[in-house]
């Protein structure tokens, strides 16, 4: 009986020693982790930061003499200090923030892109469906698309004889092409099967287009979105700096005529980035939509 | 006695560029309620075209579909279909694909609660409920081809209709699944039609064996009966002298009488 209680004990006494390990290795592993995540971050980060200091340096060097027509970096930083740094100013009706700025041309792209997104799946859908109507419209649009966003602005002026409404419709008529062509092309690329399953369920027309033609087709409409809405930030930009108000086009126009060359470096970079994230933005969208639907 | 399922006098030809290709001609045939009938025939000899048309995916030319001595002009959940390649929604998972197939066909006459249970029921017919939260790329082949016959026989149809259900299995997982599809036409007696190329497949599921002869212009060579007992199992019918004899027959009219000919095509 002694004997057992002695085994006993020494095994209890076992697995205590394996726990205290264990406590040590996730401890490591977890600096580990830590680790890899910086290095992960230093490879994404390090090379653009580099770029950008090498850019940076060449350009002071190269507008650092008095005969120089653009400002180097230095002097941007100096005289357009209160833009950079406080981007959410509000000292009356046409002296506000660039962050102000872009979120009012932002405004305008989202109702813009909005109805483009709307109507361009809608009449993509068409086009992807029915032969007769991509016959008919295929041409209409592929002649269309061509046209240059701001050739649109005096016929919209005409038309709604405001600015606002006007440059509403560039944005829309600039990013609804490649919503359509994408969405036709999504559509047709539907498998046959798919179509027959829906004709044995004896699917209707609006069945049919949000549970088996939308989820389909998304890989190529978010294509389409995501060419679509890097088209109407390009086209907003032109169209306020002829249509006027507060947007940040605007603003570069403005800065143009009172010779503030720092100013509109600096709403370069605000709309440089913000365009970046509205791209990643969609794509992000569309990744989290499609998700699984790619694989087959 | 009028037939469940009678195909009269049909004939099915494509026109293409002005082009007209015969593929099917004067096929007739009646199908008993309850009855699994196989379609065997080589390749390109229209026999997924005939599965097409009682479906009403295609039309016929001329001659009519008759199910219930009603004709068949469009498709319908009374005639649903297991596809080759199993056409599940990617974007959906394996209960959502059965619940969209549900919804859309007992909608009206079913409460939620019934569909659930009714969804999860032929789940469990084909052994899948334990996957119900899977996306199709998730799981296997086999598995498809299960979620496939349980959307199918969730919509409750007079006939299902297999275009070559396991063609793309390997050997094993092929033969789970006909032991599958057997026990679910012994358990509710649904009138199945399969299209199939394999001999042993048509004979170890059929109580009839329909062989078509080569296109253009196919029609159908003969009726084989396949006289064996019910329940069947593969093991012992693999000396079973019914069985070889049922075999022998087909693999004659394949294979002597109907010889594929490459170069005709």
């Amino acid at each position: 009986m002694s004997i057992q209680t002695v085994e006993d004990t020494k095994v209890k006494a076992f697995p205590v020693k394996p726990a205290e390990v264990i406590a040590f290795t996730a401890k490591a592993r977890r600096r580990i982790d830590l680790l890899a995540i910086a290095g992960k971050l230093a490879t994404a980060l390090v090379p653009p930061a580099v770029v950008i200091i090498l850019l940076l340096v060449v350009w002071q060097v190269a507008c650092s003499s008095p005969t120089a027509s653009l400002p180097p970096p230095s002097q941007v930083w100096n005289e357009a200090y209160d833009l950079i740094a406080h981007p959410f100013f509000d000292n009356g009706p046409q002296d506000i923030g660039l962050a102000w700025r872009v979120l009012i041309s932002l405004q305008r792209v989202a109702i813009g892109f909005g109805m483009a997104a709307v109507v361009g799946v809608a009449l993509g859908a068409l086009v992807g469906q029915s032969v007769w109507a991509m016959r008919g419209l295929d041409p209409v649009f592929q002649i269309l698309r061509t046209v240059p966003p701001l050739a649109w602005l005096p016929l919209s002026l005409a038309a709604f004889r405001d600015s606002n409404p006007s440059a509403l419709f560039v944005i829309f008529i600039t990013s609804i092409w490649p919503v359509i062509i994408n969405t036709a092309v999504g559509v047709r690329n539907i498998p046959e099967d798919y179509r027959n399953v829906a004709r044995i369920l004896r699917l209707n027309q609006l069945e049919f287009f949000v549970k088996i033609m939308v989820p389909a087709a998304a890989p190529y409409i978010f294509t389409g979105l995501r060419i679509g809405i890097g088209l109407s930030w390009l086209a907003i930009v032109a169209a306020e700096m002829l249509t006027g108000g507060v947007g940040i086009g605007f603003f570069i126009w403005d800065a143009w005529n009172s010779s503030r060359l720092p100013d509109i470096i600096v709403a370069l970079a605000y709309i440089g980035v913000t365009g970046f994230c509205l791209d990643r933005l969609v794509a992000a969208a569309g990744a989290f939509v499609t998700r699984g639907t790619t694989a087959k | 006695m009028t037939a469940y399922l009678k195909l009269d006098h049909i004939d099915k030809s494509f026109a293409r560029g002005g082009q007209v290709s015969e593929v099917l001609k004067d096929i007739r045939l009646t199908i008993d309620r309850g009855e699994f009938v196989s379609i065997i025939g080589h390749s390109g000899c229209g026999k997924s075209t005939l599965l097409n048309l009682i479906a009403g995916l295609t039309r016929v030319s001329s001659g009519a579909v008759l199910l219930e001595d009603k004709e068949v002009d469009s498709p319908g959940p009374e005639r649903a279909v297991v596809f080759q390649n199993h056409s599940l929604l990617p974007w959906l998972t394996v209960y959502e694909n059965i619940n969209l197939a549900v919804s859309k066909v007992f909608g009206r006459t079913k409460s939620r609660a019934e569909r659930h249970e009714w969804i999860m029921r032929n789940l469990d017919l084909v052994q899948m409920a334990h996957a119900r939260d899977k996306r199709p790329a998730e799981i296997s082949g086999g598995m498809k081809q299960r979620v496939g016959i349980a959307r199918a026989l969730a919509m409750q149809p007079k006939i299902l209709l297999l275009d070559e259900p396991f063609g793309a299995l390997d050997a094993l997982t092929r033969a789970h699944l006909q032991d599958a599809v057997m026990d679910i036409h012994a358990r509710l007696g649904t009138t199945m039609i399969m299209i199939t190329h394999d001999v042993d497949e048509a004979v170890l599921l059929s109580d009839r064996i329909v062989m078509m002869t080569n296109g253009p212009a196919a029609t159908i060579g003969e009726v084989l009966s396949v006289p064996l007992a019910r329940p069947r199992r593969r093991i012992e019918l693999a000396s079973d002298r019914t069985f070889l004899r049922c075999r022998e027959a087909v693999l004659k009219f394949l294979y002597e009488r109907h010889r594929f000919v490459e170069a005709a095509e």
